[in-house]
C-alpha cells in the first residue's frame, strides 16, 4: 500500500513482539546468565554448574549422565521409528478405500493428552497378566511377565551380551517402553503431514514410471522419496524437537524414577524440587545447545525456500 | 489438489503393475492381501490402548481389578457408568473440566488473533529487517518451554495482583490466575502460529490485495474482509493444534497455577495418578473425560484440519 506510514508494520507486530520478548527471548538470555550463578542466583560460580553436569557427583539424586544418554535415545529412536512408521502408513493408506477410517485410528492418540496417555499405558503395561494387556499378550506367546516401566535391564540381544559392563546402558527396557508410547502418540502427526505431501506428487509421473516397467520399490525409492524429502525434513525436525523437549510423558509415567530421567525432567527436578536454580539453568542451556544445529538447519532450509520461491 | 488418486481407489494399478491385463478379482485380492493385512493390523494395534481404556472406564471397580478388559466382551451387561459418577461428583473433576475450558478457549482465540496480525505484516508489508525478524521468530520454535519457566515465574510473582477475579475466581493476574495462563499460552503458541499463518497469507494471490488497495481499502479492512475469510482452512487447523496443546498442557499449569481450585484436567488427573496408585476405575474414567472434548473437536473439524496443514506447513 502506498500511503502506509513507516510505523504501521510495527503496530501490527507489536503484540506478538512484546509477548515473544517477555516469554521467550528474555528467559533464554536470563537462563543463560543464571547458569553461571549459584543455587539462589546470587554469587558467581563460573562453570561449576556445568561441571556438575559433566562430573555427575550425585548419581542417586540427579543422574545427569543417564539423563543425557536417555535424551540421545529419545532423539534418535523416537524420531527414526516415528518418521518411518508415518511414511509407511502414509503410502499404505493412500492405496485403500478405507483411507479415512485407517487414518483416524492412527491419528486419535495425537488428540490424547500425555496424562491420559500415561493412564492408558500404565494400564497396558500392568505387571498382573490378568489386567495388563501387554504382559497378557507376552505370556500367552510363551514369554515372561515384565514390569515394563521399572525394568532398567537391557533386552537380551547379542549386543548387550558382548558389551563391557562398564558401558552406560541407555538401552533400558523401561526407556524403550516409554519411547513406544511417544511413537504411538506422534505417528499420526507424521502420517498426516507426509500423506499430504504424497498427494502433491503428480500421478502422471508415477503412471509413466509404471508404464516404463519400474516396480513399486523403485518408484518409492527413486521418485517418491526424493520428491518427499523436504516434507520428511519438516516432520523429522518437528519430531527431533519433540524428542528433545520430552517432559510430560516421562514425568507422568515414571516421574523420572528407575533411571528414566531425561534432561527436561532433571531440569524440572533441580529447579523446582531440589531448588538449585543454577544447575537447573545449566541443564536448560544444555538442552538449548542441542537445539542449535537444528536451528541452523531450519534457517538454512528457510533461506533456500525464500530464494527459490 | 486432487483429493485422491483415482487409480488407487479402484485398487489394481497401485498394488501390482500389470494386473490391469484382466486377471481375476481373486488374484487381485491376493496380491493386495499383504497391504490390507498390514494396514488393518497397524490400525488395530494403534486403537487397542484407547479401546482398552474406553471399555475399562465402563467396568465395575472389582471387575477391573479381577480380570482384563477383554473379558468385558463376555459379560456386556455388567457395564456401568458408576466410575464416571464417582469421578465427576467426588473428585472435583467437573470443576477441573470447567477450568480447562476457561484456560483453553481464550488462549486459543488470542493466539490466532495476535499471530494473524503479525503474519499479515510479515506477508504483505515491507519494513527493514523483515526477513531477519521472521527467521528469529522461526528459531524460537525450538526454545523448550521448561527453559522459560523460571524467569516467567519470577516475573509473575513480582507482577501478581492479589485481588480476586470476579465470576471466574483466582487472582486477577500473576501466579494462580486465569489471565496469567492466557497470556503465557498465547506467547508459547505464537512461533508456530505465526509460521503457519505467514506461509498461508503469503500464498494468497497478489492481485486481490492490489485491487483492494487501489480502491482505497485500509489494511484493517483488507485484513478482516479478505485475508481472514480466505484463510479459514489454515486458521481452523491452527485452532485445533492450539486447542489440543493448551488443553493437554501439564507443565505450564504445574508451574504457574499454585491454587488447586484452578487446576485443569491434566493437573487433576496427574494428582489422581500419584495419590490413587493403581485404582484404575477412577483413572480410566477421568482420562476419558479429558479426551472427550478434544476428540469431538477433532472429528468435527477433521476435514479442515488436514487441508489446513496442507496449505501451510507443507508448502515448498
Amino acid at each position: 500500500m502506498v500511503g502506509r506510514r513507516w510505523w504501521t508494520p510495527w503496530l501490527w507486530l507489536a503484540p506478538a513482539l512484546a509477548l515473544l520478548g517477555v516469554f521467550l527471548v528474555y528467559p533464554v538470555v536470563d537462563t543463560f546468565r543464571r547458569s553461571f550463578l549459584d543455587e539462589r542466583s546470587k554469587g558467581f560460580v563460573g562453570l561449576d554448574n556445568y561441571r556438575f553436569i559433566i562430573d555427575n557427583p550425585q548419581p542417586l539424586v540427579s543422574d545427569t549422565h543417564s539423563a543425557l544418554l536417555n535424551n540421545v535415545m529419545w532423539l534418535t529412536l523416537f524420531t527414526v521409528v516415528t518418521v518411518s512408521l508415518g511414511l509407511i502408513l502414509a503410502v499404505l493408506t493412500g492405496r485403500v478405500r478405507y483411507e479415512a477410517a485407517a487414518k483416524s485410528a492412527i491419528f486419535i492418540p495425537m488428540a490424547v493428552s500425555f496424562v491420559a496417555a500415561s493412564v492408558i499405558w500404565r494400564f497396558m503395561y500392568e505387571f498382573n497378566t490378568d489386567i495388563g494387556t501387554v504382559n497378557a499378550t507376552v505370556t500367552s506367546l510363551g514369554g515372561e511377565s515384565t514390569a515394563w516401566l521399572q525394568n532398567t535391564g537391557a533386552p537380551h540381544t547379542w549386543l548387550t551380551e558382548r558389551g563391557p559392563d562398564t558401558l552406560p546402558r541407555p538401552v533400558q527396557i523401561n526407556n524403550l517402553a516409554l519411547i513406544l508410547v511417544g511413537v504411538w502418540m506422534w505417528t499420526g502427526f507424521a502420517m498426516v503431514i507426509l500423506s499430504a505431501g504424497l498427494k502433491g506428487i503428480s500421478t502422471e509421473v508415477l503412471e509413466a514410471a509404471r508404464v516404463d516397467g519400474a516396480n513399486e520399490w523403485h518408484i518409492f525409492r527413486r521418485i517418491i522419496l526424493p520428491i518427499l524429502s523436504p516434507t520428511i525434513v519438516v516432520v523429522a525436525t518437528t519430531l527431533v524437537i519433540q524428542g528433545l523437549k520430552k517432559f510430560d510423558l516421562v514425568w507422568v509415567m515414571t516421574g523420572g524414577r528407575f533411571k528414566t530421567d531425561v534432561v527436561a525432567t532433571l531440569f524440572y527436578k533441580e529447579a523446582f524440587r531440589i531448588g538449585d536454580f543454577g544447575v537447573g539453568a545449566a541443564l536448560a542451556v544444555v538442552l538449548l545447545l542441542w537445539v542449535l544445529p537444528i536451528m541452523v538447519i531450519s534457517i538454512r532450509r528457510f533461506q533456500f525456500q525464500e530464494e527459490t520461491r | 489438489m486432487a483429493r485422491r488418486n483415482p487409480s488407487s481407489s479402484n485398487g489394481s494399478p497401485a498394488a501390482a503393475p500389470g494386473v490391469s491385463l484382466g486377471l481375476g478379482t481373486a488374484r487381485r485380492l491376493a496380491a493386495r492381501l499383504p497391504l490390507h493385512l498390514s494396514l488393518i493390523g497397524l490400525a488395530v494395534i494403534w486403537s487397542i490402548p484407547t479401546i482398552a481404556l474406553l471399555v475399562s472406564s465402563f467396568r465395575d471397580p472389582t471387575a477391573i481389578a479381577a480380570s482384563g478388559w477383554w473379558n468385558a466382551i463376555r459379560e456386556p451387561f455388567d457395564l456401568t457408568v458408576g466410575n464416571y459418577q464417582t469421578v465427576l461428583e467426588k473428585q472435583g473433576m467437573a470443576r477441573a473440566f470447567v477450568n480447562s475450558v476457561i484456560i483453553t478457549v481464550p488462549s486459543t482465540v488470542s493466539v490466532i488473533l495476535v499471530a494473524a496480525l503479525a503474519a499479515y505484516a510479515f506477508a504483505w508489508m515491507k519494513f527493514p529487517a523483515r526477513n531477519l525478524l521472521f527467521l528469529l521468530m522461526v528459531a524460537l520454535l525450538v526454545v523448550p518451554v521448561q527453559m522459560t519457566l523460571i524467569p516467567v515465574l519470577r516475573l509473575y510473582t513480582d507482577l501478581t495482583i492479589d485481588a480476586e477475579l470476579p465470576v471466574l475466581g483466582g487472582r486477577i493476574f500473576g501466579t494462580s490466575s486465569y489471565a496469567g495462563m492466557w497470556v503465557a499460552h498465547t506467547a508459547y503458541g505464537l512461533p508456530f502460529a505465526i509460521y503457519l499463518l505467514r506461509n498461508f497469507f503469503g500464498s494468497l494471490p497478489r492481485d486481490l490485495f492490489e485491487s483492494a488497495y487501489l480502491d482505497g481499502a485500509s489494511d484493517l479492512r483488507v485484513f478482516f474482509r479478505i485475508v481472514l475469510p480466505l484463510s479459514m482452512p489454515a486458521i481452523s487447523a491452527l485452532a485445533i493444534f492450539q486447542f489440543l496443546w493448551v488443553w493437554n498442557d501439564l507443565l505450564v499449569a504445574l508451574i504457574l497455577l499454585g491454587d488447586p481450585s484452578l487446576a485443569p484436567m491434566t493437573l487433576k488427573i496427574t494428582n489422581l495418578v500419584s495419590s490413587f496408585g493403581t485404582n484404575y476405575q477412577v483413572l480410566t474414567a477421568a482420562a476419558f473425560i479429558s479426551m472427550a472434548l478434544p476428540l469431538v473437536i477433532f472429528f468435527a473439524l477433521q476435514r479442515y484440519f488436514v487441508r489446513g496443514i496442507l496449505a501451510g506447513a507443507v508448502k515448498g
